[in-house]
Order: C-alpha cells, then sequence, then structure tokens
C-alpha cells in the first residue's frame, strides 16, 4: 500500500469478512474513510453495521480481508493493537463507563496509564474536556449518580482524551431518553465542526442530513448503498434502502 | 403525619410496648403458643447457662494458663519481642487510619477499644499496662498520621515489610545475640492461630486471584492447570491436606526438612487459595463484557485492563464471600491442632490433658471458642462495614 493512500484515507478497508461461528455476518467490506471525513452508517439491525466499526479497532477480529487504520494494518500484534486502539476513539451504546471510578478518573485512566501523561496534566485537560462537553461541575460524581445523557457525554469525554485521531460512535443515542438525545448530538455535531473523522452508527436521520459527509447502508453484511445526504435520501439507488428509509423517516 | 392519620381513624390503636408485643409476639393464636413455649424455653437453657457460667464453672484454669493460651510455650523472657511486633503494627494501622480514614479509622478505634478492654482483664500487672500502651500508642499514631497523604505509599511499603519484619521478629536466629532464635515448635496458642490465619490469607489472596484469572485464560494450558487445581484441591478435605504436608512429605523427601509450621502454611494456603479462586471467577463473571471493550478501546493491555477497570469490580462485589471465607478460614487453623501443633485449640487440649485441670473441658473449651468468635465476629463486622462504605459510594 502506497503513502499517499495511506496520507489521504484514514481507514482503508479491503474485502472484509467475518464469521460467528457459520453465520457469515460481514461479506466483502470495501470501503475507504478521508481524514475529517463524518460518515454515517444506518442499516436494519442484524445487518452487521456494528460488528464491522468493530473490526476498525478489532473489538472483533476478521477472518479474511484487510484493514490499515492510519498507515497501519491491522494483525494479530498485539502491541500494534494497542497502539490503534489509542488512535481510535470509541463510543458506545450503553456508555460502558467504569462505575467504580468518578468522572474525573474515567476521563483520565487511558491517559495516565496508556499514554503515561503527567497526572496534573491529564487532569487539566479532562476539566477542559469536561467544559467542552458541558458538564464541567460534574467531576467528582460517579456514572451511577448522572443521567444518561450525561453519561455518554462523559464517555465521549474519555474517548477524546486519548486524543484519537478516529472516533467511532455504536449508536451512542438508541438507549437515551427522547429528551437526552439532542444534548448528545450536540457535543457530536461539535465535534464534527472542530474537524474530527467520525463514523458514526445512528437512526437519527436528521443528524445525519445535517452533518454527514457520506451515508453508507448496511444489509446482510454487504454496503449496499454509499452516497452523500442529499442523493442518499432523495434518491437512493437499492430497493432495499428505499424500503428502510420509508420505514425509519415515517414511523 | 401517617402515624397520626391512623390514630384518627382508630383512636383506640395501642402503642409503645404493648402494641409491639401484639404485633409480634401475639398476633394470632398459635403465634401466641408458639412465643410462651419459647420463652419457657430460652428461660431454662439461660437459667442453667447462667447459673453455671457464674456459681459452678471453676474459671481459675483460665487466667493460670492466660499464658498458654496466648502465645503457647514462647520463652517469657522473649515476650518483648511479640510486644515490639504488636506495636508496630499498632504504629501502621495507626498512621493508615490517619491517612485514610473511614473504615480503616474505625478498624484502629475498634482494635483500641479492645486493647482497652483487654487491659481490664486479670493479666499480669506488666500486661495490663503493655495493653494500656499500645492502645494509646495506636492514638497517638493516628493523630500523627492525620493528613499525611504524602506517606501513603512509605506506609503501603511498611505493611508490606511487616511480614518479614513479623517473623524475623519471633523467630530469631543464631544461638545467643540480641534475637535468639525462637525454634517455631514453641510458638502457640492465639499467637500461632493469628499467624497462621494472616500468613494463608495474605497469601491466598493473591495466588487466587491468579488462579482465577488463569481458568478464564483463552491459553488452554493455562486453564487446564487451573481448573484441575481448583477442582482437586475442592475435592480433598482439609485434614488430609494437612496431614500430607505433615507426614507424606517427610516420607517422600527425607532430606527435604522444612518448618512443621511452614507446611501448615503451606497447606492452608494451597487450600485456600482454590475456594479464593471460585470467589473471584464469580465477581469476574459478574462484571459485563462492556467493561472489557472499553477498557480495550482506550489501548488498555491485558494486565492494566485487569487490574483498574475488571479486578476493582469484581471484587467489590465479592467482599462479602471473600471475608466469609477467610473466617472460615480463621476456623480451619483449628485442625492444625489434630497434627500435634499448639494452637489456640491444640494449647486447650494440652491444658485439658495437665493432671492440674482435670475435668474442666468445658471451661477451657468455652473459653477458646470464645476467642475464635471474637475475632469471627469482628472479621464479619468490617466486612459489613466495606460493603456499606462501598454501596454508599456507588449509591
Amino acid at each position: 500500500m502506497s503513502n499517499n493512500i495511506s496520507d489521504e484515507f484514514i481507514v482503508i478497508c479491503d474485502d472484509v469478512h467475518k464469521w460467528f461461528g457459520k453465520l457469515h455476518v460481514l461479506r466483502g467490506v470495501t470501503t475507504r474513510f478521508k481524514k475529517g471525513e463524518k460518515v454515517v452508517i444506518c442499516g436494519p439491525s442484524g445487518s452487521g453495521k456494528s460488528t464491522f466499526i468493530r473490526t476498525i479497532n478489532r473489538l472483533e477480529e476478521y477472518q479474511q480481508g484487510k484493514i490499515i487504520v492510519n498507515g497501519t494494518e491491522l494483525n494479530r500484534d498485539v502491541k500494534n493493537i494497542e497502539k490503534i486502539r489509542e488512535e481510535v476513539g470509541m463510543v458506545f451504546q450503553h456508555f460502558n463507563l467504569f462505575p467504580h471510578l468518578n468522572v474525573l478518573q474515567n476521563i483520565t485512566l487511558g491517559p495516565i496509564w496508556r499514554k503515561k501523561t503527567d497526572k496534573e496534566e491529564a487532569r487539566s485537560a479532562a476539566l477542559e474536556l469536561l467544559e467542552r462537553v458541558g458538564i464541567s461541575d460534574q467531576s467528582d460524581k460517579f456514572p451511577g449518580q448522572l443521567s444518561g445523557g450525561q453519561q455518554q457525554r462523559v464517555a465521549i469525554a474519555r474517548a477524546l482524551a486519548m486524543q484519537p485521531k478516529i472516533m467511532l460512535f455504536d449508536e451512542p443515542t438508541s438507549a437515551l431518553d427522547p429528551e437526552m438525545i439532542n444534548e448528545v448530538l450536540d457535543v457530536m455535531r461539535e465535534l464534527a465542526r472542530s474537524g474530527m473523522t467520525m463514523l458514526i452508527i445512528t437512526h437519527e436521520m436528521g443528524f445525519a442530513r445535517e452533518v454527514a459527509d457520506r451515508i453508507i447502508f448496511f444489509d446482510e453484511g454487504q454496503i449496499i448503498e454509499d452516497a452523500e445526504p442529499e442523493a442518499f435520501f432523495n434518491n437512493p439507488q437499492n430497493e432495499r434502502t428505499r424500503l428502510f428509509l420509508s420505514r425509519i423517516l415515517h414511523h | 403525619m401517617s402515624n397520626e392519620m391512623i390514630r384518627q381513624g382508630h383512636p383506640r390503636e395501642m402503642t409503645g410496648p404493648l402494641k409491639w408485643l401484639r404485633d409480634n409476639l401475639f398476633n394470632n393464636w398459635y403465634n401466641g403458643i408458639l412465643t410462651v413455649i419459647s420463652l419457657f424455653f430460652i428461660f431454662v437453657v439461660s437459667k442453667a447457662g447462667f447459673t453455671w457460667i457464674f456459681f459452678e464453672a471453676s474459671w481459675e484454669v483460665i487466667p493460670a494458663n492466660l499464658n498458654l493460651f496466648m502465645t503457647g510455650m514462647y520463652p517469657p523472657e522473649e515476650k518483648w519481642r511479640i510486644w515490639t511486633v504488636v506495636y508496630m503494627l499498632a504504629f501502621l494501622a495507626g498512621i493508615s487510619a490517619g491517612i485514610w480514614g473511614g473504615i480503616i479509622l474505625r478498624f484502629a478505634l475498634i482494635s483500641t477499644a479492645v486493647s482497652l478492654l483487654l487491659a481490664v482483664l486479670p493479666f499480669e500487672s506488666i500486661t495490663r499496662l503493655l495493653l494500656l500502651g499500645a492502645a494509646i500508642f495506636l492514638t497517638a499514631s493516628l493523630l500523627l498520621g492525620r493528613g499525611r497523604t504524602g506517606w501513603r505509599s512509605v506506609v503501603l511499603w511498611g505493611w508490606v515489610l511487616s511480614f518479614p519484619l513479623t517473623v524475623i521478629m519471633l523467630r530469631g536466629f543464631g544461638e545467643s545475640g540480641v534475637l535468639p532464635a525462637v525454634m517455631t515448635t514453641r510458638w502457640g496458642g492465639l499467637l500461632l492461630t493469628l499467624i497462621l490465619a494472616s500468613v494463608s490469607i495474605a497469601a491466598s489472596f493473591p495466588l487466587g486471584i491468579l488462579l482465577a484469572l488463569g481458568r478464564r485464560s483463552r491459553l488452554p494450558a493455562v486453564s487446564w492447570f487451573s481448573i484441575s487445581y481448583i477442582e482437586v484441591v475442592r475435592g480433598i478435605p482439609l485434614v488430609t491436606i494437612l496431614f500430607m504436608s505433615q507426614i507424606m512429605l517427610p516420607i517422600f523427601l527425607p532430606d527435604f526438612r522444612i518448618d512443621k509450621i511452614i507446611r501448615a502454611m503451606i497447606g492452608l494456603t494451597l487450600f485456600s487459595t482454590a475456594y479464593m479462586a471460585e470467589n473471584v471467577r464469580g465477581g469476574l463473571q459478574g462484571v459485563p463484557r462492556g467493561q472489557y471493550e472499553a477498557a480495550e478501546a482506550l489501548g488498555l493491555s491485558y494486565s492494566l485492563t485487569m487490574v483498574l477497570v475488571i479486578l476493582p469490580q469484581a471484587l467489590r462485589s465479592v467482599i462479602p464471600a471473600i471475608v466469609g471465607h477467610f473466617i472460615s478460614l480463621f476456623k480451619d487453623t483449628s485442625l492444625v491442632a489434630i497434627i500435634g501443633l499448639l494452637d489456640l485449640l491444640g494449647i486447650a487440649r494440652s491444658i485439658i490433658a495437665n493432671p492440674d485441670w482435670l475435668g474442666l473441658q468445658t471451661e477451657v473449651y468455652l473459653f477458646a471458642a470464645f476467642i475464635y468468635f471474637m475475632v469471627s465476629y469482628s472479621m464479619s463486622r468490617v466486612s459489613r462495614r466495606i460493603e456499606l462504605a462501598l454501596g454508599i459510594e456507588r449509591k
């Protein structure tokens, strides 16, 4: 893989296949993501979209194909994987904050132990991030004391504290009460404006239309539609995309 | 408020002790009968017990043998070494209580209260003075440690070092000099019981964690070894393990002479480790997969993930089980009496065997049971405190 391709594309996926036992969940996914690109991934449940973004930071292994993240090919080398995970931030549907640590400790854990950042430095960086996600007054609380929306914002701050080059969002708002969805989406909008590369699985189509540079539609383990938002919503090429959109937009 | 409303609705509602009696003891006819019968039995048993404890029992066997109960055959002229250890531990406990506060503070206060209480008991006057001194010393180190957060790591190292220091102080070396060797065969009583228990607890805790992680390992050799170790040890009674260590080992390895007490410690530790591992495994299974994923997604290595994220959560959820296990391990140390060690129970048996104290089994065993109970009960109180403290923190 030549250097200039890696320079332009921060993630390159080439014919990625994955099986869970006999179940063929990813059936040849090929796509590339540019630096600074915001891509929304959608599709019916069980379509493999979540598995796909989890292969990018190797929370899932794949059996065939190739993924190159920021110039490094994913392989079985543990050091390699840890390095890539440092560069790829991830936000989970269920936040997955560490319940035994307070908000500040949740955020500084990675920088202090993985990046060996000075404690004071990590702390002030964390406070800055909390400011950025709008909950600087909660730094001493434990995750269990926060609302879902606040927890998810802490989770975003935790991922950002590692200064990642890419952020993966795995349905970040689907476990939230409706009135909290916007506070999380606002943080993501701000992050998008700052130029972060973002891959987002979401069913928030308004948000997708507003933020995404590209929308990818997954079905049965394959990308069956890959278009800019305007084209995606107004003129979908694939029958299944049309069906999905009609369901999700008119519910 | 709701009480007032009820009273308005039922103006003749009973209150106070009478109401409590009716609600809890006589709320229908069969509970009334059960209450009367139980009261009768409680009366009969406690009357007999009371009469025996205060009028019939010959308690003089206890003060006369108190030294044996506490330290076994440890030479009286070397007792100062035990006291040095006690003071060292009091110092560490006091400092830690001052620094960390919370549960440790409570524990330190309980220890102070216990030593004050013991100072009232009919020991020799020098012992009572030393106990009083220990209580004062502990309080002083507590005041000294207050707010000294900078000392944390030093104090932790102090605790780690306190183990070898204790052994060196008690065991000593050489024929003469400052610390002449006191053969472990002379260690006994509560001293030996506490040493056996704390060594096997302190050793089996980390070993049990490693074994639990091993059992969940993806490497087949590691998990196979862990599983077979756990299953084999859990299938063998502790007495058998102790007999093996005392009798079989010297037969198989005649040139390989290890101290009897150390062999007992190893036996207890090997036994306890298997149970510890199963407790920890239960905790590990309760940690959701998302926690591993979140830690891995930050780029943390396996060991950092375990130490920083998984184990703190896993252990916290099984504290009651772990302390329960430690309490039973503490009581299980009494099995070493069977292989001829003079721990608290062993001493009790040897006192009974002494013709001077013929026929006083009940008093002697009751006293031993009382000491076992006191230690076990304080352990379970501390565990309860830990649970409460963690519960509040977690909300």
